[in-house]
Order: C-alpha cells, then sequence, then structure tokens
C-alpha cells in the first residue's frame, strides 16, 4: 500500500481532468448551451466525457507502464480541523482506473445514443433548456462518479457517491410532471423520491461505517486505514465486523440489494439513456467497487464476507423470478440489473474480487447495449404510432402530452378522455414481430440477451463463470442460489427475445416500427462488440484483469477442501461448472421457446405461464409483493405513527396544550404582567422617560445661556478665568 | 532700595490693573471698535509683563515673545477691522448687542 | 525716592487714567486718542526695561500703524457714538464685580504668593545701544526662525483675508 514516489509517471497528474473536464462540460453547457443548439450540447458534453475516457486511457497506460503500484496524487487540501485531515487526493490504481475506463467508457457511448434519443422522445417537445438540462446532469454524473471512484479516502468515496446519489435523483425525476407515458402526473416524481429514500437509508448505513472507521482507526484515508486494520481486527474484532455491515447497508441501497433494492425498477421511469449509463452500467455497481476497495476489511471479517455473499446471491435469485413476471421491457431488464448485481455482490463477498469486477465490467457492456436497444425498440414503436396516428388522423389515440409542461397541476384530476387508449410503448404485450421492422437493433438485442444469458463465448460467459467457480469452490449453496439464478436470467431473457421480436405484432404500432438513426445504433454497435469481446479481459489461463488487479488487490489463496470434480481444471477454466451453466442457460431458453416461441402471444392473450404456475406466477408479476408488504408493514405504520406523532403528540400535546398553555401562558404572562407593565412600562420606561423629561427640561433652562450677545459669552471666559485663578490661590 | 530700581511686583500690579481694565473693557463696552482697543490694551498688559520678566531674567526671549505678539496684535487688527467694516455693510451699525442672531 | 521710581509712579498712574478714559469716554475717537496714550505710556515703560527695540516697535506699530488704523476705520464708519440704551442691563454689574475679583486674584496671586523681591535697575548706555538689538536678531533668526517664519505666513494671511472680507463683490452693493 506504500506509494512509489520513484515510478511516478507525469501521466498521473492529469488525474483531476477525469473530473474537470465533464465538470467544465456541464459548465460550458450551462452558461452557453442556451445559445448552441442541440446538437453542439450534446457534443460538448460527449465530448467532455469522451476527453475523462481519453485521460482515463492514458492513465492506464501509464499504470501498465509503471508495473501498476498504486500512485496517489495529491490535488488540494480539504478537510483539516485538528486531528482531522482529509485531503484531496486522487488515488490512481489498477481498480480505480478500471472503474474509470467503465465509467467514462460507457459513459461516453451513451452520451453520443443521448443525442438522438433525447431529440426523439415523445415526452421532448422541442424544449431545449430540457435538452441542455439533461446533458448538464449527465456531465455532472460523470464527474461525480469520477470522485466516487478516484477519491483516496472513504469520505471522498462518499461525496462522489452522494453526487451520483444526486444525479439519480434529477435524471430519474427528469420527466418530473409526467408518468413514463407522458401523461401528466407525478409518477416520475415519486420514483425519484423513492429512489432518493432508500439510497438514505443506505447512506446513512455507509456514514455510521465511515464514523466508526474514523473513531476506530483514526482515519478515513484507504491506505491508512488498510495499513493499521490488521491491528484493529486483532485487538477488536466486532469493530470491522460493525464497519463492514454497516457498509453493506449502503451497498445495498446504491446496488439494489435485499432489502433496498425496490428503488431501481422505478428508477426506470428516468429517461432510458440514464436507466442504461446510472441504473444498469455504473452507478449501481458503486456497491461493488466500495466492497472490492474495501477488502482488507472485508478480508478480515469472514462472516461479513458470507453475510454479503448471501445477500447477493438471495438478491440474484430474488430479482431474477420477479423479471420473469414482468410486461415492461425495461421493467425485465432492471430486475435484471438487480439480479446481475446480486452476482457481483455475491462475488466480491466471497472474497472473489476480481471475478466481481469482471462481471462488473462485462455487465456494463451488455446491460447498457441492452438498454439502449430496448430504448431503440421503445423509439421504434413510438415512430410506427406517430405514424399511424398521422395516418388515421385520428389524435385519441395519441398519448397528448399537457401543454404547458411546466405547470401539470392545472391538469391532475381532470379526467383525462383519452386515458383509455393510452398506448404504452414499452409494453411487451404491444410487440411482437419487430425482427423485420428493426433488424439491426433486432442483431444488437441478441447478442446483448446472449452474453447476459451466459452463452459462450460472449462475454457474460466468462465473468459468470468464473464467478459461479468461485461459489462452487468456496460456498455451494451459493453456488446452488447463483445457478438457478442464472437459469431464470437465460429463461426471462428468452421469453422478453421470443415476445418482442418474434411471433407477429400485437398492435399496430408494432407493424409500424421503424429502425432508429444512426447516431443510436452506432454506439450500440461499439457496446455490442464490446459485449462480444468482453471476455478477451479474463480469459481463463491468462487472467489479464485479475492480475492487473493483483497490483491492488491481494487476492487470497482459498484454501478449502476441493470437491474431487472441481479439481480438473483447463487453465482456471473448471470445464464441468462451465458446462452446466451453458446447458442451464440453453435449457432455459430452450423452454422459453416451447412457452413462448413455438406458439406466440396473440393480442390480447394472457401469459401462458399464468395457467400452469397460477398463484406463483401472479406472484412474480407483482413483484412478489414486496411494495406492498413495505408498503404495509413499514409505510403505513410509519404513516400512522407520524400521524399519531403529529397530530396528537406534537399538535395536541406540544403545540396545543404545553406551547400554548404552559409555556405561551406563563410566559405571557410574566411578560404582559410582569415584566411589560411593571418592570417595562412603570420602571424602565418611566426612568427613561423621566431621563428624557429632566434633558429637555435642563436644556430648555439652558437655552436661554445661549443669548448670542458676544460679551455675555465674554463675561462667561472671565467667570472662568476667575474660576482658574481662584482654584490656583486656594491650592 | 536701590538707586534708579523698581521693584518687580510693581510691573506686575500694573500689568494686572491694565490687564483687568482691558477685559473691564470688553464686557461693558457695546462698541465694536472700543472692544478692540480694550483687547488691545489686554495684549500689551501681558507684554509689559513680559518684558518685565525680561528684565528680571536677562534674556531676550521675553523680548522676543512681544515682538511676536505684537505682530500676531497686527494681523488681528487687520482681520478685525476688515470684518468690523463687512458687519457694518449689512448691519449699518457696530453694535456688538445687534448682532445676536446666533442665539438658541 | 529716586527720580526712576518717581518717573513709574507717574507713567503708571497716567497708563491706569488713560485705560480708564478708554473704558468710560462715550466718543470712540476719545477712546483711541487715550489709548495712543496709553501706548507711549507702555512704550517709556519698556525703555525702562531696557527694551529698547521694542519700545520703539510699540510706538511705531502700535501708536502709529494700529491706532491710525483704528481712528481710519472709525471715520470712515461714523461711528463714533452709539444711541444710548443697553439690552444687557446686567451685564455692567457683573462685569464690574468680576473684574474686581479678577484684579483682587491677580494682585494677591502676583503678589503674595510670588513674593518677589526682584528689584528691576534702570538700563544703563550698555542695554540700551545696538549690541542688544544684534544680540536680539541672532536670536530671531537662529533659535526663533521657525516662529518667525509662521509669523510672516500670518501677516499674509491676514492681510489676504482682510482684502477678501472687505471687498465688495457687484451686485452686493448696498
Amino acid at each position: 500500500m506504500l506509494l512509489s514516489e520513484t515510478t511516478t509517471s507525469p501521466l498521473f497528474s492529469l488525474v483531476p481532468l477525469i473530473v474537470f473536464l465533464p465538470v467544465l462540460g456541464l459548465l460550458v453547457n450551462m452558461i452557453f448551451g442556451g445559445r448552441m443548439g442541440e446538437k453542439a450540447v450534446g457534443a460538448v458534453a460527449s465530448a467532455a466525457s469522451g476527453l475523462a475516457f481519453v485521460i482515463s486511457v492514458l492513465l492506464g497506460i501509464a499504470l501498465w507502464t509503471g508495473g501498476g503500484e498504486a500512485t496517489v496524487v495529491p490535488f488540494a487540501e480539504w478537510i483539516k480541523i485538528g486531528a482531522l485531515d482529509i485531503p484531496w487526493n486522487f488515488r490512481v490504481d489498477t481498480l480505480s482506473v478500471t472503474m474509470m475506463l467503465v465509467v467514462s467508457g460507457v459513459g461516453t457511448l451513451i452520451h453520443i445514443y443521448a443525442i438522438g434519443y433525447m431529440h426523439e422522445d415523445v415526452r421532448f417537445k422541442q424544449d431545449e433548456k430540457r435538452y441542455r438540462r439533461f446533458f448538464v446532469f449527465m456531465n455532472l454524473f460523470i464527474a461525480m462518479m469520477m470522485i466516487l471512484v478516484s477519491g483516496d479516502s472513504y469520505l471522498m468515496l462518499f461525496v462522489g457517491w452522494e453526487g451520483v446519489g444526486l444525479c439519480s435523483f434529477l435524471l430519474i425525476g427528469f420527466w418530473y410532471e409526467m408518468d413514463t407515458l407522458g401523461r401528466p402526473s407525478w409518477a416520475n416524481s415519486n420514483a425519484a423520491i423513492k429512489a432518493m429514500i432508500a439510497n438514505r437509508i443506505g447512506d446513512f448505513g455507509f456514514l455510521i461505517a465511515g464514523l466508526t472507521m474514523f473513531w476506530a482507526f483514526g482515519s478515513v484515508q484507504f491506505g491508512q486505514v488498510f495499513g493499521i486494520a490488521e491491528e484493529i481486527a486483532a485487538a477488536q474484532p466486532g469493530i470491522i465486523l460493525a464497519i463492514t455491515l454497516f457498509m453493506l447497508i449502503g451497498v445495498a441501497g446504491k446496488s439494489a440489494q435485499i432489502p433496498l433494492y425496490v428503488w431501481l425498477p422505478d428508477a426506470m421511469a428516468g429517461p432510458t439513456p440514464v436507466s442504461a449509463l446510472i441504473h444498469a452500467a455504473t452507478m449501481v455497481t458503486a456497491g461493488v467497487y466500495l466492497v472490492a476497495r474495501s477488502w482488507p476489511l472485508y478480508s478480515l471479517a469472514p462472516n461479513a464476507q458470507y453475510i454479503v455473499a448471501m445477500v447477493g446471491a438471495v438478491t440474484a435469485l430474488f430479482a431474477a423470478t420477479i423479471a420473469v413476471g414482468q410486461y415492461d421491457i425495461k421493467k425485465v431488464l432492471a430486475y435484471s440489473t438487480i439480479s446481475q448485481l446480486g452476482f457481483m455482490v455475491a462475488a466480491v463477498g466471497m472474497g472473489a474480487f476480481a471475478a466481481g469486477m469482471f462481471h462488473l465490467v462485462t455487465h456494463a457492456f451488455f446491460k447498457a447495449l441492452l438498454f439502449l436497444s430496448a430504448g431503440s425498440v421503445i423509439l421504434g414503436l413510438e415512430r410506427g404510432h406517430h405514424h399511424l396516428a398521422h395516418h388515421n388522423s385520428s389524435a385519441a389515440a395519441a398519448p397528448t402530452p399537457p401543454k404547458d409542461g411546466h405547470t401539470p397541476a392545472g391538469h391532475f384530476g381532470s379526467p383525462s378522455h383519452h386515458e383509455e387508449e393510452v398506448f404504452d410503448p414499452g409494453d411487451m404485450r404491444n410487440m411482437g414481430g419487430l425482427r423485420k421492422r428493426m433488424p439491426v437493433t433486432f442483431w444488437l438485442y441478441i447478442i446483448g440477451t446472449l452474453a447476459l444469458a451466459g452463452i459462450f463465448p460472449f462475454a457474460g460467459f466468462w465473468s459468470k463463470d468464473e464467478i459461479l467457480l468461485d461459489a462452487a469452490k468456496l460456498h455451494p449453496e451459493i453456488y446452488i442460489l447463483l445457478a438457478i439464478a442464472a437459469f431464470f436470467t437465460a429463461f426471462y431473457m428468452g421469453r422478453q427475445i421470443w415476445m418482442v421480436w418474434f411471433g407477429k405484432p400485437r398492435h399496430a404500432a408494432a407493424e409500424h416500427a421503424e429502425e432508429s438513426p444512426k447516431v443510436i445504433t452506432v454506439p450500440l454497435m461499439v457496446l455490442a462488440g464490446l459485449s462480444v469481446l468482453g471476455g478477451a479481459l479474463n480469459l481463463p489461463g491468462l487472467h489479464t484483469l485479475t492480475r492487473w488487479l493483483e497490483h491492488t488487490i491481494e487476492l487470497a489463496e482459498h484454501e478449502v477442501h476441493l470437491a474431487a470434480w472441481l479439481q480438473i481444471s483447463w487453465g482456471g477454466l473448471n470445464p464441468l461448472v462451465a458446462l452446466l451453466s451453458t446447458v442451464l442457460a440453453l435449457l432455459a431458453i430452450f423452454i422459453s421457446w416451447l412457452i413462448y416461441g413455438r406458439k406466440p402471444l396473440e393480442t390480447g392473450q394472457k401469459d401462458p405461464l399464468k395457467k400452469p404456475l397460477g398463484f406463483i406466477f401472479t406472484g412474480m408479476e407483482n413483484k412478489w409483493f414486496v411494495d406492498e408488504i413495505y408498503s404495509v408493514v413499514f409505510l403505513k405504520p410509519y404513516a400512522a405513527i407520524s400521524r399519531f406523532l403529529a397530530d396528537v403528540i406534537d399538535w395536541r400535546f406540544w403545540h396545543d396544550w404545553f406551547h400554548d398553555k404552559v409555556i405561551a401562558g406563563t410566559y405571557q404572562w410574566i411578560s404582559r404582567t410582569v415584566l411589560d407593565l411593571r418592570v417595562d412600562q412603570q420602571g424602565i420606561d418611566a426612568f427613561f422617560n423621566g431621563l428624557g423629561e429632566l434633558t429637555k427640561r435642563t436644556s430648555a433652562g439652558l437655552r436661554r445661556l445661549q443669548n448670542g450677545f458676544v460679551r455675555s459669552y465674554a463675561l462667561a471666559v472671565l467667570f472662568g478665568v476667575i474660576a482658574i485663578l481662584g482654584y490656583l490661590l486656594i491650592r | 532700595m536701590n538707586f534708579g530700581s523698581i521693584p518687580l511686583t510693581y510691573y506686575l500690579v500694573l500689568s494686572a490693573a491694565l490687564f483687568t481694565m482691558g477685559a473691564l473693557g470688553v464686557l461693558i463696552r457695546r462698541n465694536a471698535l472700543i472692544i478692540f482697543m480694550s483687547v488691545e490694551l489686554m495684549l500689551n498688559a501681558a507684554n509689559l509683563a513680559f518684558v518685565a520678566f525680561a528684565r528680571q531674567y536677562g534674556v531676550f526671549t521675553g523680548q522676543l515673545f512681544v515682538f511676536f505678539v505684537m505682530t500676531v496684535a497686527a494681523a488681528e487688527v487687520a482681520v478685525g477691522l476688515a470684518l468690523i467694516v463687512a458687519i457694518f455693510r449689512t448691519k449699518h451699525s457696530i453694535d456688538v448687542d445687534q448682532m445676536s442672531s446666533l442665539k438658541g | 525716592m529716586d527720580l526712576t521710581l518717581i518717573l513709574f509712579i507717574i507713567l503708571a498712574v497716567t497708563a491706569i487714567a488713560t485705560a480708564l478714559g478708554l473704558l468710560i469716554s462715550r466718543n470712540a475717537v476719545y477712546a483711541a486718542l487715550f489709548l495712543v496714550m496709553n501706548f507711549a505710556c507702555v512704550a517709556i515703560f519698556y525703555l525702562l526695561l531696557g527694551a529698547p527695540f521694542i519700545a520703539m516697535a510699540q510706538v511705531t506699530v502700535y501708536a502709529g500703524a494700529i491706532m491710525v488704523l483704528f481712528l481710519f476705520v472709525i471715520m470712515l464708519l461714523g461711528a463714533e457714538k452709539l444711541p444710548k440704551g443697553d439690552v444687557l442691563p446686567v451685564q455692567r454689574p457683573l462685569a464690574i464685580g468680576a473684574a474686581v475679583i479678577l484684579l483682587a486674584e491677580a494682585v494677591i496671586l502676583l503678589v503674595q504668593r510670588f513674593q518677589s523681591t526682584a528689584m528691576l535697575q534702570a538700563p544703563g548706555t550698555v542695554e540700551n545701544s545696538m549690541d542688544s538689538l544684534r544680540e536680539m536678531s541672532g536670536l530671531l533668526f537662529t533659535e526663533y526662525l521657525l516662529p518667525f517664519e509662521v509669523t510672516s505666513i500670518l501677516l499674509l494671511v491676514a492681510m489676504v483675508g482682510a482684502i477678501v472680507l472687505t471687498k465688495q463683490e457687484k451686485g452686493t452693493r448696498g
């Protein structure tokens, strides 16, 4: 963990730019964006993000040539109060650079995609300010994410952590005055608030972890904390356990794990590029990064590690089952993201930090690809719908947006006459047969699906397999959970493929869907390429990424007694594990074909799984009623208690009785009767009024002395002289 | 008593008497010009005391002071008379009691 | 009684008498002439005290220049006499009383407290020669150079001031 001053490359001094280039971009857009036009705003934002990527690449090269030693670049003095000294330092090591590359790389592609996407979004009504605001937020997000991954202390990490949380809030509620379909409603705002609150619970845990750390370690800087972690662990093992578990709460909030995952599906209310960038590829992986960054602490607390791994595994399976029952194309992907984050958290929880990070990277590629492709599909359907609406010239079917986007309140409550015919372009039941209408997006989507399902040789196969292998070695029960989750993953992705792309169009809009322009498809192609080749980062036998990360994370040798079937190894690739997961995935896709592909859904038909599974499917469809359970268990009692506290305790008791009667009454009595009348009016006022009156009268008398006759004044002077001489005489 | 000598005290008493009469003149006369002359008389009384002391101590400082006082008196008379002339132009009188606008 | 003392007494009486004349004369011209007489007495005192230069200056500056200026102004304004009537009837008795007290205090202070037994010798030819003047000029231009220069500035200011004050601006006449 010691810094190597000798090998410091001058390139390292560029590291503040990864934060300040996006900040510069957002400032330019904020100040000049109003006059630059859409294209230029998008170009500036993309360029800012792209330059940050270039800097990240340069840092990566510097690190590679410098032997991968961690370098701390001091930037500014930040907090210095007594013993507390937290500078703003940038930490350039293999872990942070990996994150920087993912954030800025995927981020840049999504920025470019968003130039086209935001223009076409139905909710975007040529409102240039909105357009600019979107890119300002996106740049701010990149900057904050960079602060998160490059900070050298938990506090700096926390600044970024809160910053991305803020950006997430702002962007989920980007169309704050409407719901996902553009109707006036506060639904999007509520989704944003939900995300904020769920994250707040997590942040609270993180904060406690950080404060405990400062209390126990006397520092929150990575180098110092990790340096004395072992001593502290030997002296007080409970401290490390507490810190790591509180940190887990933070991880559960940010990375959407049980029990705080509920915000992520709702976060799909944001524009699709946001879902891809923040809620799939980067921000939600911050928790994984946090655990990986804190590996020295977690390594010292095996119990905490097991809990983390278990939370991740259960989340992975739980979310995967919900994904099966969803109809909204983005909701499926949202639950898939939660499930995949569960994989990552399970991996880093087990101590397989490299595998977790590997999956983080590949997942960023293919999940961003899937989300953006889904966005392309939604746009395609909207185009088809628009086309229809124009041809039939029936405005009834079109989701008429509110005329004045800034004052939605006036529209609320008024019954919308077109409510019954609202077309949801994200509902898979409205799709079908799209592969002929949108061939490019179709192929891109297939690539993303195969990568996510873990089919050889796509990126997801390698990373997921590595996690499964580590799980099989360390914790068989976690392996079983994850393997089932992987099966479900392949199943729901298969279901989605058959429902969206095959069969016959189930809605007129799907029939007329149109392919997206190049500005949208080209970034997708890049991501598709990465999804195909991403596995090359850490191929078995080479383990490039693992070696790379080993400069930062010392991976412990697992001394476990391996079962015989696990000891077979082809350069780190266990054929049995790999074969089993591939077979499971293919089987799942085959089953999905049996159910959804062989006999495609008809318009208005219920999901074929509903009959055989019955209430189980109802549960999946309704997200296992978690929101409802939370509502009954937490929200309702909370509201009831709040109401009780507000009405009875605060209002009636404290306000009406205690404050009004007791305090205010006593106070008023004292002030009115005692202080005001007796002391103030009759005492102080009288005294000062008397003083004033005295002064007035005295001056009225003295005024006569000033009679204007110079001789009188001279006489007064003479009296003065006499007095002085008299004093000299009698002295 | 030495021949040809006068006690210092005599001069001082004379000086005090002249000064008092000058002061009295300032106080009881209404004519601005006479008030001025009385001021000159007071200055002269002081000068007389200065010279007497200079004589007693055998130094010239007292005489030099008289010299400066005379210069100041000359300057004062020039400005004072100019003031009186200016006042006379507006008030058509040199009675100081008529110049009592600045009263409280 | 030697001659010097007799001379002193005569001069002192004259001085006091002329001062009284200044005090009580109703005509300003008479007052001015009394004052000239008084200044002349004081000039002789200066000679008695061995200060010939001061005596000459007294005659030329005071009796000559200043008093002529006074007379000039009196004649110019035609304000020899003021009409009768006093708006401050209390002023006169109060002033006289105060003056008596002042004189009494001064005499007590000077005579009783000071208790000076010094005798001032009438000057010989040496003191009244030009040597004393040379010595005095030496002091004036060495030790007292700064006050001397300040005095010159004061005179200049007084001159300018007098001109400004008496200057009649166009349109303000009458």
